[in-house]
């Protein structure tokens, strides 16, 4: 079985300058999605953002040998309602002017076979910095690679929604993040 | 049962029609008041007690007209019905029925605009309501207006119900809002 590689994905993310023999390997953007849903007295509300971008070095003979690295512009989020898209760039939620970007950087990836992967890195937002493990599955399609996967973050560990906004029976501490990711230059698997 | 009881309402409607008129007045007044507010928990807590107190009285005015349909109630004593002029008879029919039309439309579009707005109900924050509509900005922004529009309606024909009603106790003095009263004396 050939199986493989890997890569992937996460999530928030960082950079990492990569090799120029990765070079090739690149997100594409309009066919990729990171979002987030979190929970509002019991109602949830379904949140993206509409600007990220990555670095990845992914050899699918070794994965582990694999780097991953996001950033995701905070100014970018959306949750569908202007109103509340007015807020998100201020202080006590991402705080956009001192902290522009989230990050993830990776820093081991694991092929646990049959197009998944596990992939730990550390996970940046507003300054805040946690270990984070994101489960990745991997399909191909023609050229295009998609890595796709959710994991849950606690959202007053990264200082998202403070003050009076911190009280989790008004927002749940729990945001379930979301991606998929399409990716051009990844070996076959 | 006393000697009144064919000319009073039943126990259970008199009930539901005080608790209806109060939560219905609560309800009106925290819908001006949210509808202001900048965004803040404050608001996001208003608006979700709006809508799980909207989706009571929905479920209690089912009950009242279920009530209704099957507890006649006591028709307009002949002496006040022959005191009253023509148009004050059918204004009586009139502004009971669209008050009982409105107790459905007026929650029931706050419903749908929720759902059109893309916030699903999740009543008292745990019981998921279905979506009788789909999330679609468009539409939610055609449904908003009416909500107001329809619950001014229902604020307007509750106005004239209760000057009406004091008209006939303090100017006619018929005795009619008797009918409505809880009974203090005799069983």
């Amino acid at each position: 079985m050939n199986f493989s590689a890997l890569f992937k994905l996460g999530v928030l993310s960082t950079v990492v300058l990569m090799t120029a023999a990765h070079a090739d390997q690149k997100l594409l953007p309009a066919q990729s999605e990171i979002g987030f849903v979190s929970k509002q007295m019991g109602v949830p509300v379904e949140g993206r953002f509409k600007k990220f971008d990555a670095q990845i070095a992914f050899d699918p003979k070794k994965p582990e040998a694999s780097k991953i690295a996001f950033t995701i512009d905070t100014g970018s989020a959306t949750v569908g309602a202007a109103e509340s898209d007015a807020e998100l760039p201020k202080a006590p939620w991402f705080n956009v002017p001192k902290f522009p970007q989230a990050t993830f950087q990776s820093s081991a990836v694991k092929g646990l076979g049959a197009g998944k992967f596990e992939v730990t890195g550390k996970l940046n937002i507003k300054g805040n910095v946690r270990d984070v493990v994101v489960p990745v599955t991997l399909t191909q399609s023609g050229a295009t690679t998609t890595a796709s996967g959710a994991f849950a973050i606690k959202r007053l560990v990264f200082k998202i929604g403070e003050g009076d906004w911190a009280d989790t029976s008004m927002v749940a501490d729990d945001v379930q993040v979301k991606f998929k990711l399409a990716l051009a230059g990844v070996a076959k698997f | 049962m006393n000697s009144t009881s064919s000319s009073q309402y039943s126990r259970v409607a008199i009930a539901l029609h005080w608790l209806l008129a109060i939560a219905l007045i609560a309800i009106f007044a925290v819908g001006l008041y949210m509808a202001d507010l900048p965004f803040s928990p404050q608001r996001l807590k208003l608006y979700n007690w709006h809508k799980w107190a909207g989706v009571s009285i929905l479920i209690l005015s089912v009950l009242r007209l279920l009530w209704r349909l099957t507890h006649t109630p006591p028709g307009l004593p002949q002496k006040v019905l022959a005191a009253m002029p023509g148009w004050q008879t059918a204004a009586y029919y009139a502004t009971h029925g669209l008050l009982y039309a409105l107790f459905f439309i007026v929650p029931l579009v706050g419903w749908a605009y929720s759902s059109a707005a893309g916030f699903p109900i999740v009543l008292f924050g745990v019981l998921p309501l279905p979506d009788f509509v789909s999330a679609d900005k468009a539409l939610a922004e055609l449904i908003k207006p009416w909500h107001e529009i329809t619950a001014f309606a229902m604020a307007g024909l509750a106005a004239l119900h209760v000057a009406a009603a004091l008209k006939h106790h303090f100017v006619d003095r018929d005795g009619l809002l008797q009918r409505m009263l809880p009974a203090v004396n005799g069983q």
